[in-house]
């Protein structure tokens, strides 16, 4: 029987074409959940994800996945659902976060999952590209360089490169990733769910940092307004279109490095397009946690993430981080 | 003329101290960062990188501004491996005074933090071990959790503390 990584590699370009796609797959998403005027995110979650290994089990995960998407887009069967999600025709960045190093980076096994279900939903193997900062960043999250356009790709934008021209949105003066500018139609965020010693908290909209040439600028003030500003930055407003966020490993507190006596596993994956809303679950997740911990509030320790509100702001309207306005499905 | 004769050899004496804190300088800079084998079981399984502090964002962006706010002035880092297995990585940033390292060892603690006999001070976990040594401060984790870890990580760490 082939394994999931003999699948990756050896799937034929093109080989699962299948029927029309709109140019916009997510579009019918969106629609739909403008009839409630309710941004929906999902948090799966599965116990025994981890069984007694340090990494989650890659046929969990593929299941995990699956019951998130299904939750999602309301339609049982992989493959349809991914048709809602995705446009086939383009090509589909996979935005990890190796950040942290080994340890505390988006999970290998979400990452092959993805893949498969995109490749199944008929995205070319090629129009496949798993991307963040560097080499080293996606060694982290066990990920090989690879740039075989017949097969899924993997490379940092240390290949890449930046654009020249710099872009700019309220405080944020960057020069953007050539993956996100020239190579992906879509992109979707990967991140991993951690405690960060100056935002509070780094998830959809923090992993953003990574496309960036000079990430460090936009950390003043807790990374507020810094994150909120790069998010509104167009292409990113407009090809960030949807996050798996992982949150089966995390760290809640000590982050955003590895700490591994501030470990913990919520063996969850949470989802959504709205990626205010999906931050903003993200973070009651990490307060729970602390409260178990008997660790402060982000609020006490001084480093509540303020940039959630800003992204939600008139200026900014990135999402909503109301909770009334928030349709959270938890499966 | 008195007050430049003064002004002479007010500059020899920078001179001097500037060479004398080049030195010191060189010898901070030397890789603290024990061989493969140097210690039992241990192999180092990557070059040792060198992060100045304007560049310590490319390792660790985001949590770079406390050790910076702290007077980090290089970081050292290389990935080992326990007999084969266990991985783990070393890091040793160097502070601009003891001061600055005790503020990294003592704002990073939590309540399971075991007190051990490293350097000036140190603590351990279950999965990692960190210490203070003159302007160092030293942070060495393994990322699996085995019975044996800790004992390995202390192993690993007397190595560092002897190279410091």
């Amino acid at each position: 029987m082939e394994s999931r990584r003999d699948f990756l590699k050896t799937a034929a370009t093109g080989a699962l074409v299948l029927g029309a796609q709109s140019k916009l797959g997510l579009a019918a998403g969106l629609d739909k959940h403008a009839q409630t005027g309710k941004s929906k995110v999902v948090i799966a979650r599965d116990a025994s994800l981890h069984g007694t290994g340090a990494q989650p089990d890659e046929k969990r995960v593929l299941d995990l996945l699956d019951r998130a998407i299904a939750a999602y887009t309301g339609r049982d069967h992989p493959v349809e659902a991914w048709k809602r999600i995705v446009p086939v025709d383009k090509v589909i960045g996979l935005k990890v976060n190796g950040l942290g190093g080994k340890g505390i980076s988006s999970h290998l096994a979400l990452v092959l999952a993805v893949c498969e279900r995109l490749q199944q939903a008929g995205v070319k193997p090629g129009n496949i590209v798993a991307w963040d900062r560097n080499a080293r960043d996606l060694k982290a999250c066990g990920l090989t360089i690879s740039t075989d356009p017949s097969r899924v790709r993997c490379y940092g934008s240390d290949v890449a490169g930046y654009e020249e021209q710099q872009e700019a949105w309220g405080t944020a003066r960057i020069r953007l990733s050539k993956i996100l500018t020239r190579e992906c139609g879509m992109v979707i965020g990967l991140p991993i769910l951690k405690d960060h010693s100056e935002a509070g908290v780094t998830f959809a909209m923090k992993n953003m940092y990574g496309v960036v040439d000079r990430p460090q600028d936009l950390h003043a003030g807790g990374c507020n307004p810094g994150v909120a500003d790069l998010n509104c930055i167009p292409v990113v407003r407009e090809k960030v279109r949807f996050t798996i966020g992982d949150a089966m490993t995390s760290v809640y507190d000590g982050g955003p490095g590895f700490h591994p006596e501030r470990l913990w596993q919520p063996n969850a994956l949470i989802v959504g397009e709205d990626r205010v809303a999906v931050d903003h679950t993200a973070w009651q997740m990490i307060e729970r946690k602390r409260a178990a911990a008997g660790a402060p509030t982000l609020e006490a320790a001084g480093r509540p993430p303020r940039y959630i509100a800003t992204a939600a702001d008139a200026a900014h309207r990135l999402g909503t981080n109301d909770p009334q306005r928030i349709h959270l499905m938890e499966v | 003329m008195k007050f430049r004769s003064n002004w002479k050899w007010a500059v020899a004496a920078l001179v001097m101290v500037a060479a004398v804190a080049g030195t010191g300088c060189k010898k901070k800079s030397a890789d603290p960062i024990p061989a493969s084998g140097a210690v039992a079981d241990w192999q180092k399984t990557s070059e040792t990188r060198v992060f100045a502090a304007k560049d310590l964002w490319q390792y660790i962006d985001g949590d770079a501004e406390q050790y910076i706010s702290a007077g980090v002035v290089a970081t050292s880092t290389s990935d080992y491996k326990y007999k084969g297995e266990l991985e783990a990585t070393v890091d040793v940033y160097t502070m601009g005074n003891a001061a600055g390292a005790r503020k990294i060892l003592e704002s990073g603690q939590s309540s399971d933090a075991k007190a051990v006999q490293l350097g000036d001070a140190g603590v351990a976990y279950a999965q990692s071990v960190i210490f203070r040594k003159g302007p160092y401060l030293v942070r060495i984790v393994a990322y699996e959790s085995e019975p044996d870890a800790q004992q390995a990580l202390l192993a690993l760490a007397h190595g560092v503390e002897a190279k410091l």
